[in-house]
Formats: structure tokens, C-alpha cells, sequence
């Protein structure tokens, strides 16, 4: 891998990171206040159903963790087996793209797409 | 040159530790995560059968240990922002345990609001 294409992984590391930040601070508190009286298909969905304001917030997560988590993973990966090359990249990019179509998957449930 | 235990048994060396295993770990679980909010896909009443699931104690267990490991790597991973972009100053070295005092209290009200 280039020095810049290294340079701009960095890059989107960190900033992805930024983000996540305040995506995870949300998260936390809407976990410690969800789970008062138990969790439950109504709780979740009563707050995301036609919320757009909730459903762009997902979305910035999942695109953000997208971003995030396979960056990570590759340094690890590299780092631990001493793989570099064409082939870490590509597992690189299939995570990240895995993980975007996944989570938009689970963004579009909560947000009504399968409402009946 | 020599790199024994007593270079790598260090606050920061441990944060490290800390910062890789939580990260490890939140990836492998973020795949079950979305799974399980895509159940809602087929309904109110699947996403239900999933959640009745999280009821049994162990469960429960392994969620706050989530939430712990989420509010760690979250923190850890501020510290070291701090550490990138900010300039060195002397409160920085108490970011470590401010880190660690943020984590514990995060999985702790979890749990308290969970049990």
C-alpha cells in the first residue's frame, strides 16, 4: 500500500473516530435509560418507528463503524500475522462494506421498512 | 534489545491491551448486533422473540460486559485523540484513569438499570 493511500487510512481512522465518539455517547445513554423497565419491541421501536431524526443518526453510526472497525481490524491482523500485501486489503474493504450493508439492514428494521 | 514483561507492565501498555481486545471483540459482536435489530424486518412480534432471549441472567452478564468494553474502547480511544491532537499538557497523564473511572461508571448504571 502507498505511503498516501496509508496516510488517508490514518486519516479516516481518526476521524471516523470522532464521530463515533459522539455516536457512542448517545448510545450508552439510551441504553442505560432503555433498559429501566426491560427491553422490548415496543420500547425500541416506539422511539425509532418514522423517526428520521434517529434513522440519520443510525445511519452516521453504521457508516462511521463501517469506516471504523475493518481500519482497526487490518492493523491488528497485520501486526499479528505480519500480513501485508493485496490480499489484506481487499478482506479490508469486504468487512467494511459488509459491515455498512448489515447495519443499514438492521437501521431499516427498526426504522419501519418491515412494519406490518 | 531487550523487551521483557517489565516494559510492557505499564498503565499505558495495559491501556493498549485494553483498547485492542475491546476493539476485537466489539467488531465480532457488531455482526450479531445487527442481526438482531433486523429482526424487526419481519415484525414486532420477531424482534420480541429475540429480546425474550436477553431475560436469562447470563445473557444479561455478557450484555454489561458489552456496554463496559463500548464505554472503554470509546474512552481509550479519546485519550488517545487528546494525546494525537492536542498539545502535551500535564493533565494528560490522568487521562488513563479518567478513561478507566468513565468505563466503570457506564457499565455500572447498565447494570443497576438492568437488574
Amino acid at each position: 500500500m502507498s505511503q498516501r493511500a496509508q496516510v488517508l487510512l490514518w486519516g479516516a481512522q481518526r476521524i471516523s473516530a470522532m464521530v463515533l465518539a459522539l455516536c457512542v455517547l448517545v448510545h450508552l445513554l439510551t441504553m442505560i435509560y432503555a433498559v429501566r423497565s426491560g427491553l422490548s419491541a415496543a420500547e425500541i421501536l416506539g422511539r425509532t418507528q418514522g423517526s428520521i431524526a434517529w434513522f440519520a443518526f443510525y445511519t452516521l453510526f453504521v457508516f462511521a463503524v463501517a469506516v471504523h472497525a475493518p481500519i482497526g481490524l487490518r492493523t491488528i491482523i497485520s501486526e499479528s500475522f505480519n500480513w501485508r500485501g493485496r490480499g489484506l486489503d481487499v478482506l479490508t474493504g469486504v468487512i467494511g462494506l459488509s459491515l455498512a450493508m448489515w447495519g443499514m439492514r438492521a437501521v431499516f428494521g427498526v426504522f419501519g421498512a418491515g412494519a406490518a | 534489545m531487550k523487551n521483557d514483561f517489565r516494559s510492557r507492565n505499564h498503565p499505558a501498555y495495559w491501556a493498549f491491551i485494553v483498547h485492542r481486545f475491546s476493539g476485537v471483540l466489539l467488531a465480532l459482536f457488531l455482526p450479531l448486533h445487527f442481526w438482531a435489530l433486523g429482526q424487526a424486518l419481519h415484525g414486532a412480534a420477531a424482534l420480541d422473540g429475540f429480546l425474550r432471549w436477553t431475560e436469562h441472567p447470563l445473557v444479561k452478564f455478557a450484555e454489561t460486559g458489552l456496554v463496559l468494553l463500548l464505554a472503554a474502547h470509546m474512552a481509550g480511544g479519546l485519550r488517545l485523540l487528546a494525546l494525537e491532537f492536542l498539545e502535551w499538557r500535564e493533565w494528560q497523564k490522568t487521562l488513563l484513569a479518567a478513561a478507566a473511572g468513565v468505563s466503570l461508571v457506564a457499565g455500572l448504571a447498565f447494570l443497576l438499570n438492568l437488574v
